[in-house]
């Protein structure tokens, strides 16, 4: 069978803007929260704190948002097709992982006006690890006739803590399956909305931030910065150490880890920058963990689940 | 299974109601959520044996075939000529001596009541046995032997459980089952039947589940023919063997249509053969403009990320076309290829992109960079190592050229060590990691590199094991050696030694490729004096910490234990030979393996073997006199007062004469036959003059003479390590 056939150029596919509705409306038929963006920079939706801090504990919990997620690192000026300083993620947690789970994921990309009958839709094994969070999980990611689309996670490890129930994480690359969905050759063709595309609404974006992230961004200043938001991490979870009675259920746990996600994308600044050697990275990267599991452990403390779990078995 | 009634063949005489012969037939399958390709062969084996353990403890395995299945949803398992039930087993539990369990009177005394009561029966049912100890009182016992279908349920749990991965997971909770992935059925069935049992909070049935798109869902099973056939209808075919051999007969199909050549890959298509439940290859293209781009970039790609066969046309050269395994019956609307050559297009513009991006500035430049970047905390970044590498390459390929080997180049060894590393901090790179060294040169060479530089860098990483070619040029072969002379030396100064299975630095690999590459290529290099160099380097350069002679040695002796290994595993040679060559010296191994075929060829002659084992008996009585220091103690000839001592001294001092010119004219082979010549004088020294005499100056002499004949004939290989026992 000779591949000469080639979908005909016509405005086939969703738009950017309604392949996020239709993955809002299925996943709050499955009785997801529908969250929003997470306000402070993150380089993945995993950091949003409906992820990262919801997967503590034994609360049974659904939830599904956008999250634009930055990298600087990734950034080509705008000039390359297929990558982006900042990239959209679809993410989806279910805690408890239901047993169907893969078919209820199948499902959604039929809700996409994917027919899977007549595409090669595959699970190969990806682990998925963040070394900045102490989190990690194991899974797949999901190729589209060999175009990555989802990476599916079964979490068992965040901010250094067991999880038990595990939660189950989807996420979408949104402008790749728009991509695929519109059969466009570069994401800035993709029609964003009937009359935009998002070159018109994002190339600016990526063009600026790239100078920014890879030319001009002061790196003695950024470096000041993360000092200045670990330390504010390390005194708040000080002084949830120290607390005692109702201070400490409404102790600003939550600030501390606002602190954390900002050290962690001042980190992929400076590394974008390219300022950091190796042994240093592992050392910045350490100290970003610390604070992380720091704060999960007073997170889940706090919400009063299985206290400290790992550490009654160690 | 037919009612009798309803079976209209007639019987004669009784049928046969044998039940202990009748085989039962089970199926097992584990059904999983996508099991990564790479651990299915393994895990295929291990389910296998775990069922052979299991029955074979519980004594079911007589006459019982065991076969083993695997795809991307599921592990399988036919088990074939099972018994129903177990034999019951009697056996006699033994209680006290019969003299303790009776009294005068003939009762049962209280050891016989409570010995019956513990075991269950009556004291009358006790009997006696003979022991080596005596009589004793036995109670009989009879072990049921259990039915084929409780011990299934039993031990097929713990097939599951005892199968091992890598890495595995929890999916219902902290304390529950592990596995590779979530368990999602458990298909059972003995002789028609289900078995109920269950395992990570699924029940074990008679169902199995088709291909995802392409079958139906649920599939009822009741044997291994069904079972096969009914999955082979629903888009999965269950042995892989199969499914291979559907591989390989597209491919070539499809090449044979097309006039490809297709790159045997193994690897590849064993991958593809566990990736997919019903594999058909399809075939694609991609714009010939691509063609631009390095082959080897091109096939990284298409097969280390894509997984697909890149193929040639009929002039041997890279096609824009590619073959790919997909997990469907068919590409009817051609979407699936139509999708995967847009992925492919994606990829290679990013690797155009990158290789544009690259050449905006020379590669030289790069150098600046390679400072942030660390090779090892202690040992600073890679530019302090490619200073390091220049710096031994530079003594190398010197040494080489004073030897007399012009094609030795110091300058080009110089840049092509300057330059080997940059490629290391490039976006092509960055990328594709596996394209480390190949990208340095495609760009060097881009760049106007001389091919002699270009190729070293590109080649410089190798081998990389004991079947990888070593670099083609000397240049190449001086920035290797360099190269990992220093990752040896410097990760030993520190403290990083290899132990066991952990070797981060991969350094077991490097000094194969130091041994590979001098032997192979023939290279003239002192061992202990490059090492020297590589410790010159670590004391001129970053970190400016020389190496202690300890360190040194270690070194040496790591490098010389690959070449063992070499020279036993590879090329078949013994373990004494290997011994006797290397304690004559090992410091130029290309010298040492000439030693070593001379060896072995002489090895076979009738005077060899007799001579071996005089020199053992030598070096022994050396050892036992405690000689001490021989140096500067000559042979008196006046004290000889024994023909036979003469005239070894005599046919020493010949054959010492003879084989310094054979050895200096490399002609071992000659070296060693007139060494072996020296049997008989050696033998009639033994047979006639007794050494250890008590006139200590006479004593002295005759070890002094013994001595030297050891010393002087074990420069090439030392006999008296001949037909010395491996040592574990």
């Amino acid at each position: 069978m000779k591949i000469k056939v080639k979908l005909e150029k016509k405005n086939v596919g969703l738009n950017f803007q309604d392949l996020i509705l239709r993955l809002l409306q299925f996943w709050a038929d499955q009785n997801c929260v529908l969250q929003q963006p997470y306000d402070v920079e993150v380089g993945a939706g995993t950091m949003h704190p409906e992820t990262f801090l919801r997967v503590l504990g034994p609360q049974p919990y659904r939830v599904a948002f956008v999250q634009p997620s930055r990298r600087p690192a990734d950034g080509r000026y705008g000039e390359n097709p297929n990558r982006l300083y900042k990239h959209s993620q679809f993410q989806v947690v279910l805690k408890p992982s239901p047993a169907d789970i893969q078919d209820i994921y199948l499902k959604s990309l039929e809700a996409l006006g994917i027919d899977l009958r007549v595409h090669d839709i595959r699970f190969e094994e990806d682990n998925w690890e963040s070394p900045t969070l102490g989190a990690w999980g194991i899974g797949w990611q999901v190729l589209l006739d060999g175009l990555e689309i989802t990476q599916f996670t079964y979490f068992q490890q965040s901010g250094g803590i067991d999880l038990d129930p595990i939660s189950v994480e989807l996420t979408y690359g949104l402008e790749r399956i728009c991509v695929f969905l519109q059969d466009v050759d570069s994401v800035y063709d993709l029609r964003w909305s009937a009359d935009k595309t998002y070159g018109q609404i994002r190339l600016a974006e990526e063009q600026q931030f790239s100078v920014y992230s890879f030319d001009k961004s002061d790196a003695v200043a950024i470096r000041a910065e993360f000092d200045l938001h670990e330390k504010q991490a390390k005194e708040l979870l000080e002084g949830f150490a120290a607390s005692k009675g109702e201070t400490r259920t409404k102790y600003p746990v939550l600030a501390a880890y606002d602190h954390c996600l900002k050290c962690s994308h001042l980190f992929n600044l400076l590394d974008a920058r390219g300022v950091i050697s190796t042994t240093e990275r592992a050392a910045l990267m350490a100290r970003v963990r610390g604070a992380a599991c720091k704060t999960a452990a007073a997170y889940l403390e706090q919400i009063g689940g299985p206290a400290k779990r790992r550490e009654l078995r160690a | 299974m037919t009612p009798a009634g309803n079976n209209g063949a007639k019987k004669s005489g009784k049928r046969s109601e044998s039940k202990a012969e009748k085989k039962l037939e089970l199926v097992f399958e584990i059904g999983c959520e996508e099991i990564p390709a790479g651990m299915l062969p393994r895990a295929t084996e291990e389910l296998h044996t775990n069922i052979i353990k299991l029955l074979t403890a519980e004594n079911l395995m007589e006459g019982v075939t065991v076969e083993t299945f695997s795809g991307p949803r599921r592990l399988s398992a036919w088990v074939c000529g099972l018994i129903a039930k177990q034999e019951d087993v009697t056996s006699d539990v033994t209680g006290p001596p019969k003299s303790v369990a009776f009294d005068k009177a003939g009762a049962p005394t209280r050891a016989a009541l409570s010995f019956a009561e513990k075991q269950g029966v009556r004291v009358e049912d006790l009997h006696s046995i003979q022991t080596p100890k005596g009589e004793y009182l036995a109670a009989r016992q009879v072990r049921r032997g259990r039915t084929a279908e409780e011990i299934l349920c039993d031990i097929l749990p713990r097939a599951i459980h005892d199968l091992t991965w890598p890495r595995s997971m929890t999916w219902t909770g902290i304390d529950g089952a592990r596995f590779i992935r979530p368990i999602r059925w458990l298909l059972a069935v003995l002789d028609g039947r289900p078995l109920k049992f269950s395992y990570g909070g699924v029940s074990s049935g008679d169902k199995t589940f088709g291909h995802r798109f392409i079958g139906k869902g649920e599939l009822t099973v009741r044997n291994f023919e069904e079972y096969e056939k009914k999955l082979g209808a629903n888009g999965v075919i269950v042995r892989p063997q199969a499914r291979r051999e559907k591989i390989e007969r597209e491919l070539a199909q499809l090449a044979r249509k097309n006039g490809f050549q297709i790159h045997e890959d193994a690897a590849l298509e064993n991958l593809v053969c566990y990736l997919n439940e019903y594999p058909t290859v399809i075939e694609g293209e991609f714009d010939s403009e691509f063609l631009n781009l390095p082959d080897e970039i091109l096939v990284t790609v298409m097969r280390d990320h894509q997984k697909y066969f890149a193929v040639e046309n009929s002039r041997g050269e890279l096609a824009p076309n590619f073959l790919a395994v997909i997990n469907l019956a068919r590409d009817s609307r051609g979407l699936v290829g139509a999708g995967h050559e847009r992925v492919l297009r994606a990829r290679f513009a990013d690797a155009q992109f990158f290789w544009a991006a690259d050449q905006k500035h020379p590669l030289v430049d790069n150098l600046a960079k390679l400072e942030r970047v660390t090779y090892e905390s202690r040992l600073g970044s890679y530019l302090d190592k490619v200073e390091r590498v220049r710096s031994i390459a530079r003594w190398l390929t010197e040494q080489w050229y004073s030897s007399g080997m012009i094609e030795a180049h110091v300058a080009e060894a110089d840049r092509a060590a300057e330059l080997a590393k940059c490629d290391l901090a490039t976006e092509m790179v960055r990328e594709f990691p596996e394209l480390q060294g190949i990208v340095g040169g495609l760009y060097s060479l881009a760049q106007g590199e001389p091919d002699e530089v270009a190729d070293a860098i590109y080649d410089h990483y190798r081998p990389v094991g004991l079947t990888d070619p070593i670099p083609r040029n000397v240049t190449g072969c001086a920035v290797a050696l360099a190269d990992k002379l220093d990752s040896i030396a410097g990760c030993f100064t520190v403290g990083v030694v290899p132990t066991g299975s952990s070797d981060p630095y991969a350094l077991r690999r490097a000094a194969l490729g130091i041994v590979k590459i001098i032997m192979e290529k023939k290279l003239p290099v002192s061992l202990s004096l490059a090492v020297g160099a590589a410790a010159k380097a670590l004391l001129v350069h970053k970190p400016k910490k020389g190496m202690t002679t300890e360190q040194e040695s270690q070194v040496l002796e790591f490098i010389l234990e690959r070449a063992r290994f070499i020279l036993r595993d590879r090329d078949g040679f013994a373990y004494d030979e290997v011994n006797a060559v290397f304690r004559a010296g090992a410091e130029d191994l290309v010298d040492a393996q000439k030693r070593l075929m001379a060896l072995k060829s002489i090895r076979k002659s009738k005077n060899f073997e007799p001579l071996a084992v005089s020199f053992k008996r030598v070096r022994k009585i050396l050892e036992k006199a405690e000689l001490g220091k021989a140096d500067g103690r000559r042979v008196q000839v006046e004290l000889f007062d024994h023909d036979a001592e003469r005239e070894l001294y005599a046919a020493m001092r010949d054959a010492a004469a003879r084989v310094r010119t054979a050895k200096r004219g490399g002609r071992y082979q000659e070296a060693l036959e007139i060494i072996a010549g020296l049997r008989k004088a050696v033998d009639k020294f033994f047979e006639e003059v007794m050494v250890m005499v008590d006139d200590e100056r006479i004593r002295t002499n005759r070890l002094t003479l013994l001595s030297e004949l050891l010393k002087e004939f074990t420069t090439v290989a030392d006999f008296s390590e001949i037909g010395a026992e491996e040592r574990r």
